[in-house]
């Protein structure tokens, strides 16, 4: 019945914009505002399984992106987790989470959606971030495989002594891979 | 139905990443393809609202920030209705707000603009659709500002908003502007949008909401992509 209805065309995406910082992100950038969700997507004091999320955001020119706004939201279909965080609070430009590692689902690698925006985008950007140490599951996961084998890389973070190290480049040898979603 | 759960981007109407008018896209858009993917369970779900507790005054920016005195400029409210590609409301929807002042400035720490901050003006908050998919906000309406993008560049007044659907495919940050504005036609974010989405992001004068005595009214209806009412969590 309904799918004869028009259909309404969308409401056009615009840029977040330099100053999104006091509305969407209050607390971490210091006004008056609670946050209604921060970078603490599990509280690593109280979770032995917390895992630290860190990393940057590159430019065309590799300079780093001080006012980009990350998004990250797992469902692996008995945790749902989500987070937000702004990378112009630390000097480095750099932005960090605590999360916990999804669960496998249905056989694919444990990934988490990762929705991208800042000033200079006028659509927000969707990828994803796979895990370096689940090295079996990276091999024969769909998603991996249906990128090309020089970028798959790109969406796979590097364990390191202090957690997940994951750069995002917005653009050329490096570019992280991006999905139409 | 289930076609338009897959629903993309309709780039007749959206921005493209790339839009060299407006200089920060040069160095900021993907230059490679975007890879299609098939969406699993956490695409087809996203953070759930009903839990989260609005303050009570996250609604109304001419209050919420307060401290000695009403916040200057015209008081405004935004209303409309969030649906779906369909036609359908979407309840529970959460809608977060921020913009300038009446003047033009806003409160962010970086915003260099020689306009006067409003001590009882934030910008920020937030309200959810009803059952029936609808909102509203009280605010002061935002004044006008330059920016670097180029020589005597304007942006036109505008509100920010930011919303989840039902799932992270229909997330949404967009601009609100206001009818008649005479800096629409200069400003290369708002004509990044092919030309038949543009009027999308004009609200309309409503005298049906404006507050005798108190506050002008505007109407601003937002359609998200995708059909997806409510998260697909048990698949």
């Amino acid at each position: 019945m309904t799918t004869k209805n028009k259909i309404s065309p969308q409401t056009p995406s615009q840029t977040v914009g330099p100053y999104f910082a006091y509305g969407l992100t209050p607390e971490q950038y210091g006004y008056n505002f609670k946050s209604w969700v921060d970078n603490k997507m599990v509280d690593p004091s109280k979770n032995p399984n917390a895992i630290n999320i860190f990393g940057k955001v590159y430019d065309g020119e590799g300079n780093t992106i001080n006012d980009a706004m990350i998004e990250l939201w797992q469902n692996d279909g008995e945790k749902k987790l989500f987070g937000r965080y702004g990378t112009g609070t630390d000097e480095d430009n750099q932005f960090s989470f605590s999360t916990i590692k999804p669960k496998s689902v249905d056989g694919q690698a444990p990934y988490i959606n990762v929705i991208l925006y800042m000033r200079g985008q006028l659509l927000h950007s969707y990828t994803r971030i796979y895990f370096s140490d689940e090295q079996e599951l990276n091999q024969t996961d769909s998603v991996l495989n249906s990128i090309p084998n020089e970028r798959r890389d790109t969406i796979i973070a590097k364990k390191t002594n202090i957690g997940y190290e994951f750069n995002i480049y917005m653009q050329d040898a490096n570019e992280t891979v991006f999905f139409k979603i | 139905m289930s076609k338009l759960i897959y629903s993309q981007f309709d780039m007749e109407v959206q921005p493209p990443y790339l839009a060299p008018e407006y200089k920060s896209t040069i160095l900021r858009s993907p230059s490679k393809p975007l890879i299609i993917t098939k969406k699993t369970l956490s695409e087809l779900s996203g953070p759930i609202f009903k839990d989260f507790e609005l303050g009570n005054l996250d609604h109304d920016l001419t209050k919420n920030a307060i401290k000695d005195g009403e916040p200057i400029g015209e008081r405004i409210v935004v209303n409309g209705k969030v649906t779906n590609e369909l036609g359908q409301p979407l309840p529970h929807t959460l809608l977060e707000i921020w913009q300038a002042n009446s003047a033009g400035r806003y409160v962010h720490k970086v915003d260099q603009h020689d306009a006067p901050l409003d001590p009882n003006f934030l910008g920020a908050g937030r309200c959810m659709t009803d059952a029936n998919g609808n909102y509203k906000f009280y605010t002061i309406k935002p004044g006008a500002y330059p920016w670097g993008n180029h020589s005597n560049a304007w942006r036109p007044n505008h509100i920010h908003f930011s919303l989840f659907g039902g799932d992270i495919s229909n997330r949404l940050i967009t601009q609100m502007y206001f009818p008649n504005d005479p800096l629409l036609e200069f400003d290369p974010i708002y004509n990044a949008i092919p030309k038949r989405g543009r009027e999308l992001l004009i609200s309309s004068f409503d005298l049906s909401v404006t507050e005798p005595e108190y506050a002008l009214g505007y109407r601003f209806d937002i359609v998200l992509r995708g059909h997806n009412a409510t998260p697909f969590e048990n698949k």
